[in-house]
């Protein structure tokens, strides 16, 4: 509603501090999973496909979404073009 | 006849439980329903207070529930109204005193002769929580616009479902329209957008609650009043009307104005 607040002054308002935080926060508290545990896990997803396919760990996205209530883990997996 | 039983909840304290109990139960109760409120919350007692009944209790929640007297005895008819009455919790016990079980047998009793059962229960969600949302068929969540409230309101929401009493629906309580312009309290649309839940209503913040709650009378019966206006909506949407949100910009100053023109240029 006061987006216009945040874009005269190019700092965010307290409200939308408050949501970006709250976002976070339910994803978390929904599924129980820890920001380590994601980072650990992405690890481990990062080894077992280098087995197969060659990756570039840095371009390797895995993040938590919310749709709805419903959570879901999005996994954006670049791979290295052959030479 | 039979009663729906609604449950009042919210996970975090202090939100407004016990207010939204009493209005909504009242604002039936203009609208000619007949309707019993339980107060669940076993040791800390409020919703008698509330509604300006707390000096005809005789007996409690407990006392039905031990056989120490029939139901119709703990019953206390609100005066001001046809049809509304007040079962109070026990002030002297604690939540262990009663159980699920307990609280189905209790609405059992009454079902069949009310149009509503509305169930105030205690903050948490450990037992006394769970007894309270045992006997329902609709739950509500009460939440403010503040990021405690709306974390609490997030896990109470999971564990209705959970308990397949979903889906609860919302009631989003102490809006300020004043800070959500300010840019500082998040609105309706950032809470449900979090919560994803349906709304049932929005109450603004409103002095007349605290000044009518001081008066043991409930703001759904002052005409003026814009929370009063709240809860009637939300009584008439539980007997399934199509009433509109109210518009908390009646009083629309020129930030909201120049906000206006800034978000149709930004789209």
């Amino acid at each position: 509603m006061s987006d216009w607040l945040s874009k005269l002054s190019g700092k965010p308002t307290s409200a939308e501090n408050a949501k970006d935080r709250l976002k976070l926060v339910l994803i978390h508290d929904r599924t129980d999973i820890t920001l380590s545990s994601l980072e650990e896990m992405k690890d481990k997803i990062i080894k077992v496909i280098s087995e197969h396919i060659s990756i570039d760990p840095d371009l390797v996205k895995i993040q938590m979404v919310h749709e709805g209530r419903e959570q879901r883990l999005i996994a954006d997996i670049p791979i290295k073009p052959r030479r | 006849m039979t009663a729906n039983i609604v449950t009042i909840t919210s996970g975090k304290g202090g939100v407004g439980k016990t207010t939204a109990t009493a209005n909504i139960s009242v604002a039936l109760a203009q609208l000619g329903q007949k309707v019993v409120c339980i107060d669940s919350d076993i040791g800390l007692r409020n919703l008698d207070v509330v509604l300006g009944l707390e000096n005809r209790i005789v007996y409690d929640l407990v006392d039905v529930i031990e056989e120490r007297c029939r139901i119709r005895q703990a019953m206390i008819k609100d005066k001001r109204f046809n049809d509304l009455y007040l079962i109070p919790a026990a002030q002297t016990r604690d939540k262990n005193a009663v159980s699920p079980s307990d609280m189905i047998a209790v609405c059992d009793q009454i079902v069949e002769e009310f149009d509503f059962i509305l169930i105030d229960s205690p903050a948490g969600i450990e037992r006394g929580f769970k007894n309270a949302i045992a006997p329902a068929n609709q739950v509500i969540v009460v939440t403010n616009p503040d990021v405690s409230a709306v974390r609490d309101a997030d896990r109470i929401i999971g564990i209705i479902e959970a308990e397949e009493k979903g889906p609860a629906k919302l009631i989003i309580n102490r809006l300020n329209p004043h800070l959500i312009r300010r840019g500082d309290m998040l609105d309706a649309d950032d809470v449900l957008d979090l919560l994803a839940i349906n709304l049932l209503g929005i109450v603004p913040e409103d002095e007349s609650v605290i000044m009518s709650t001081n008066n043991g009378k409930p703001v759904a019966t002052e005409e003026k009043s814009a929370a009063g206006q709240a809860f009637r909506n939300i009584a008439r949407r539980l007997l399934g009307d199509e009433v509109p949100l109210l518009d908390l910009n009646l009083k629309e100053g020129i930030f909201h104005k120049i906000s206006k023109i800034f978000n149709t240029e930004g789209d």
